[in-house]
């Protein structure tokens, strides 16, 4: 629509994240705060791209034990079970029941492994200033946040089985390991997206500062 | 409490006399377009990266504080009555919401039965109480500042506020049991399943936009301030 397709950033102004006020930022940089809500303004998040590259590599370091170790035991007179998070989903595959085998399958495994594979390609095309498709890498990130929640699904599933199976001595299921990582691994990932600065996408690092100062 | 003699500069809104125009800066790509006033039920989205800006959302206050007390009260009933029972060998078992956060501590994962306690509890009911209090708030402009604080708290706490979830995980398990034992649906699930689309059509109802005029500014000047302002 306007003729002048101009960053916040490149006007001096920037838009707050909180209630979206568009403010004009003091001239020598510096410490500004929202007038309306009082938060910190900030023309790009700070020091995005290391936070985000940070918080990625810690979660698939924890995606190895989230993996590897059981998710839940169950415990018979016979023995106890133990099930990793793919064990639950091969034990869900039925012919009735195999739809929701393939949710948990997608929220548990394709989910958090796609989001780290899709995290580390935004990161690296933003760091080496990457122009091309920039409206099919911000889709990418707003799919990020919005389906990224939908992997806690596993970790409800083992809380409530774990909740009702308490038939003792007959039968009972006692949580794994597994789950803590596998917890840690979707709120890492969370606030990994949340510390990506879209904004960045946008930005050519040297054409804005010639034309604007 | 903040550094105030970045304020006065930082107070300066470009164009925001330009009473029906607003002036904003997408939040994705932070390309600064100004929007004309939307008509009913029309969307702005942006010119360059097609994020969804605003929405034109009638009566919102209103809708929002109706479908919130509505909320509210089927939370409160969520989280006591039953959700799910067992009957096996002739032994029954029923629990709720919370149950499973306490069986879940007692079997030793801690970290875990907070995480779902904060998701499935603390999250919906504080996403609920603070759009209320807001929504409250906001009818005599202007609003004092706190309810900026609790607008902002009520979009942070959102994103971890996982009803639907937690209720897709409660079919799993269900199904995951039903091999094992017999499985009583209980009244909460029913009750948490209408709470997902009303909580989904309260978040759809309420437009930020509206209560952020409506509020104090942190910088002590009233909603209308900048546009009587500033020629």
């Amino acid at each position: 629509m306007s003729t002048t397709a101009a960053s916040a950033r490149s006007l001096g102004c920037a838009g707050c994240e909180v209630c979206g006020l568009v403010v004009r930022l003091p001239v020598p940089a510096g410490a500004a705060f929202c007038p309306r809500c009082g938060e910190r303004l900030h023309s790009r998040l700070p020091a995005s791209l290391e936070r985000t590259w940070a918080l990625t590599i810690a979660a698939l370091l924890l995606y190895i034990p989230a993996n590897l170790l059981p998710v839940m035991t169950t415990n018979t007179p016979l023995g106890a079970v133990s099930d990793t998070i793919m064990q639950g989903v091969v034990e869900l595959w039925s012919p009735t029941s195999w739809p929701l085998a393939v949710v948990v399958f997608v929220a548990s495994v394709t989910i958090p492994l796609g989001k780290l594979i899709a995290l580390a390609y935004l990161l690296l095309t933003v760091q080496r200033g990457s122009v091309r498709s920039n409206g099919q890498r911000v889709r990418l990130y707003r799919l990020l946040k919005f389906i990224g929640r939908w992997s806690m699904l596993d970790v409800f599933v083992d809380t409530f089985v774990v909740a009702l199976i308490q038939l003792q001595p007959l039968m009972w299921v006692e949580p794994g390991a597994g789950v803590l990582y596998f917890a840690a691994v979707v709120v890492v990932t969370m606030v990994a997206v949340n510390s990506f600065d879209p904004r960045l996408i946008w930005d050519l690092p040297q054409q804005e500062k010639h034309a604007h100062g | 409490m903040m550094a105030s003699d970045s304020l006065p500069v930082a107070a300066q809104v470009p164009a925001a006399s330009a009473a029906e125009e607003t002036l904003l800066a997408c939040p994705d790509c932070d390309l600064l377009q100004r929007l004309p006033p939307l008509p009913p039920h029309h969307a702005a989205s942006c010119a360059r990266c097609q994020a969804p800006l605003c929405r034109h959302k009638p009566d919102s206050l209103e809708r929002t504080l109706a479908l919130a007390l509505a909320a509210a009260i089927l939370l409160l009933i969520a989280n006591v009555v039953p959700m799910l029972g067992l009957s096996v060998a002739g032994r029954e078992a029923f629990t709720t919401v919370l149950g499973g956060v306490v069986e879940m501590w007692r079997e030793g994962s801690q970290v875990v039965a907070m995480l779902v306690l904060f998701a499935a509890v603390i999250a919906p009911a504080l996403e609920i109480v603070c759009l209320l209090l807001v929504v409250l708030a906001v009818r005599h402009p202007p609003a004092p500042h706190w309810v900026a604080t609790l607008l902002h708290g009520y979009e942070f706490v959102r994103e971890w506020s996982m009803i639907e979830i937690m209720l897709l995980g409660v079919l799993v398990a269900l199904i995951k049991i039903a091999e094992l034992a017999t499985v009583i649906p209980g009244l909460a699930l029913f009750v948490l399943g209408s709470l997902v689309f009303l909580l989904a059509a309260m978040a759809a109802a309420f437009d930020p936009r509206v209560a952020w005029q409506r509020i104090e500014w942190a910088a002590g000047r009233g909603p209308d301030g900048i546009a009587g302002g500033r020629g």
